[in-house]
């Protein structure tokens, strides 16, 4: 990701003496804008080996995605301590809210609220990269398959994995079991921990489950879809487009303490280990988001 | 690993082509070969007769019964089957004598092998389309990647077929060393393949919705790969190809291309229709790549031979430095462009602020 500076004209590389404000905040802002639009153009950045864009990430889908995270959920984070200035950790969060909006604001929250400005890579499901414009906008956010080979290979290049071991069963629950944690599925995140000997870090979302509150499920018209669910909400599909905007609910994210394991990389293909682990994982996350529900008086507070 | 004694006869296929001819031509200049045989079933054209100076060319389809007798007589000690068809040629025979040349030629070549009571290595030039292509694929593939499912691509069907072969052959004879290179596709100055033509066109067709993850060898790294499987031995299956990744996009910025998006369904449809009634040479093992995108890991590459190749975007800036022709979008345009609505942005914005001085003064 290193090739990417350098060329750039830059704030003040920038020599012309011609006419106009030249050096104030707007300057700025134009300069910068006009070098990201020439850098895009001429291909002059890097991608990873999983199609993580870090330049198209950093001009375009962090600023976009931190409007909707400041001032349309306005999310609080706390716990970032939690987070490793650098090298591996496995960040494990619930998943609701029938759009998984709440993997984008996760990343969203490990970027600007953590001072080492780490990027998420999140792991998605195989739906993600059937669908043509989502998988090439989720490769560029740093996104990849939830498989054990791409977790453990980005776990061992010391990145931060975030995954949501509910998977569909928790986006696409309905809205009157919200904040009731799903089933973990197989567990095959805390074999990927276990194998890397990375540390899991328990993350609680509270506020997801409220933007497109699912109250029941076209199930015929999604087997037709192609899609696991086809949810009604109280506006879609009511009011045709209007009804994809996301009810604005306020967002509690909190980071809680790593959890320690220590029975090594063999452990990851014993059953009751990965069981036991998993499931210590999961009563966390769930205690982690009682005690955030408290604190949030109601779902569309301030 | 290190360098062997002195090697007798070499035989190396598909001399008519670019890869062959060039592998032949290394090898002959090799002080450590004693005498290099080059076999196609088609005469090697102008251009590549200058680089087979030293090399015996005979010309012989690798179905031709005198295969045999040709391994024997002449005593070969390594074969470097590098006649592998990954295109259909234009004219009669199309997709059919593609696989016929690739697959049959191949078997027979592994029955001639087996004959030859002298033969010391083989070296097969593979693909990396035999990992096949799925969205259930994990985005980088070691050598040790099963395909998924089977490909719909002819290629990559042919790849597979190739290797299983060559295991069966391995199973039978298990002391000469083989040797796999799983080869990315290849770039560079002056090589022309199938996809190089494609990225030469100004407007190129793309996958709406899809930009896959793209990996390219430097030929001569490639042919210096070959060349060392050839004589140093160095047993297994490797992946060859350039570190680092070029999105197909980023890629077409940087050949000043223009993307013509068009919907997956539609180049299905085109790659169906035949080259020999009036198709493109867009094939469904280009579709797959365009959908898919595809990354290997050469950790063992760069381990057992001890060399790294040109990354990725270093062999395919060597290939857009010599098709500057059909650019669009050239950097310098580009920069220049950029400078001229910077300057234009400025004064305005000082007319306005001029402006604003004099209504407020």
């Amino acid at each position: 990701m290193a090739d990417t500076g350098g060329r750039g004209l830059g704030p003040d590389a920038e020599p012309s003496a011609g006419p106009g404000p030249v050096g104030d905040e707007w300057d700025r802002r134009i300069v910068a804008g006009l070098a990201f639009l020439r850098e895009r153009l001429t291909g002059d950045y890097a991608v990873d080996e999983f199609g993580f864009d870090q330049h198209l990430t950093d001009g375009l889908l962090l600023p976009t995605l931190r409007q909707l995270y400041r001032t349309w959920f306005r999310v609080e984070v706390t716990g970032t301590e939690h987070l490793p200035d650098d090298g591996a950790a496995l960040v494990v969060a619930n998943h609701s809210g029938t759009v998984a909006m709440d993997a984008l604001m996760l990343g969203v929250a490990v970027h600007d609220e953590h001072p080492a400005r780490r990027y998420l890579r999140v792991l998605g499901a195989d739906l993600v990269f059937r669908t043509p414009g989502l998988s090439e906008l989720m490769r560029k956010w740093g996104a990849t398959l939830a498989c054990n080979t791409d977790a453990e290979r980005l776990l061992r290049a010391g990145e931060l994995v975030g995954v949501f071991p509910e998977g569909f069963k928790g986006v696409g629950k309905s809205y009157f079991e919200r904040y009731q944690l799903q089933r973990f599925g197989r567990g095959g995140f805390v074999a990927a921990a276990l194998r890397t000997g990375t540390p899991i870090i328990p993350v609680s979302i509270v506020g997801a489950e409220e933007i497109y509150p699912k109250l029941g499920d076209i199930w015929p018209l999604a087997r037709l879809l192609g899609t696991p669910y086809f949810p009604i909400t109280p506006t879609f599909p009511w009011l045709g487009p209007l009804g994809l905007v996301p009810l604005p609910s306020k967002w509690l994210i909190e980071f809680g303490k790593p959890i320690e394991h220590c029975e090594g990389a063999e452990a990851a293909d014993d059953p009751m280990v990965v069981f036991n682990l998993a499931d210590q994982v999961r009563e966390t996350i769930q205690q982690m988001l009682h005690t955030l529900l408290e604190r949030r008086p109601n779902a569309f507070s301030d | 690993m290190s360098a062997e004694g002195a090697l007798g006869v070499v035989l190396v296929t598909g001399v008519a082509h670019y890869l062959g001819a060039h592998l032949a031509g290394v090898l002959a200049g090799d002080r450590r070969v004693g005498r290099v045989l080059g076999i196609d079933s088609l005469a090697p054209p102008e251009d590549l007769r200058a680089v087979l100076g030293g090399v015996e060319v005979r010309r012989l389809d690798l179905r031709d019964p005198a295969m045999t007798s040709l391994m024997v007589d002449e005593e070969v000690e390594v074969v470097a089957h590098v006649g592998v068809a990954t295109t259909p040629e234009p004219g009669p025979g199309g997709r059919q004598a593609m696989k016929e040349h690739n697959v049959i030629g191949t078997m027979k070549l592994l029955a001639a092998c087996q004959q030859a009571p002298g033969l010391r290595g083989l070296v097969v030039r593979s693909s990396t389309a035999a990992y096949g292509a799925s969205f259930r694929d994990p985005a980088v593939f070691t050598e040790d990647t099963e395909p998924l499912e089977l490909p719909r691509g002819g290629f990559a069907r042919d790849v597979l077929d190739i290797e299983g072969y060559v295991r069966g052959f391995h199973r039978r004879r298990p002391e000469p060393r083989i040797t796999v290179l799983r080869f990315a596709p290849f770039v560079g100055s002056y090589t022309e393949t199938s996809l190089t033509r494609y990225f030469a066109q100004p407007v190129v067709p793309t996958v709406l919705g899809r930009d896959p993850r793209l990996q390219f060898v430097h030929i001569k790294d490639g042919l210096d790969v070959l060349h060392r499987s050839v004589v140093e031995s160095h047993p297994g299956t490797f992946n060859v190809a350039g570190r680092g990744v070029l999105s197909l996009s980023q890629a077409l910025r940087r050949a000043g291309r223009i993307a013509a998006p068009v919907a997956e369904q539609g180049l299905d449809l085109a790659a169906a229709v035949p080259q020999s009634v009036g198709g493109s040479e867009f094939t469904r093992d280009r579709l797959d790549l365009l959908v898919h995108g595809r990354v290997v890991d050469t950790r063992r590459l760069i381990q057992e031979f001890g060399l790294t190749p040109r990354s990725t975007a270093v062999a395919f800036d060597d290939f857009v430095r010599h098709h500057r022709r059909g650019a669009l979008l050239r950097p310098d345009k580009v920069r220049a462009a950029e400078k001229l609505l910077l300057e234009r942005v400025r004064r305005a914005r000082s007319l306005i602020q001029d402006w604003g001085r004099i209504l407020d003064g």
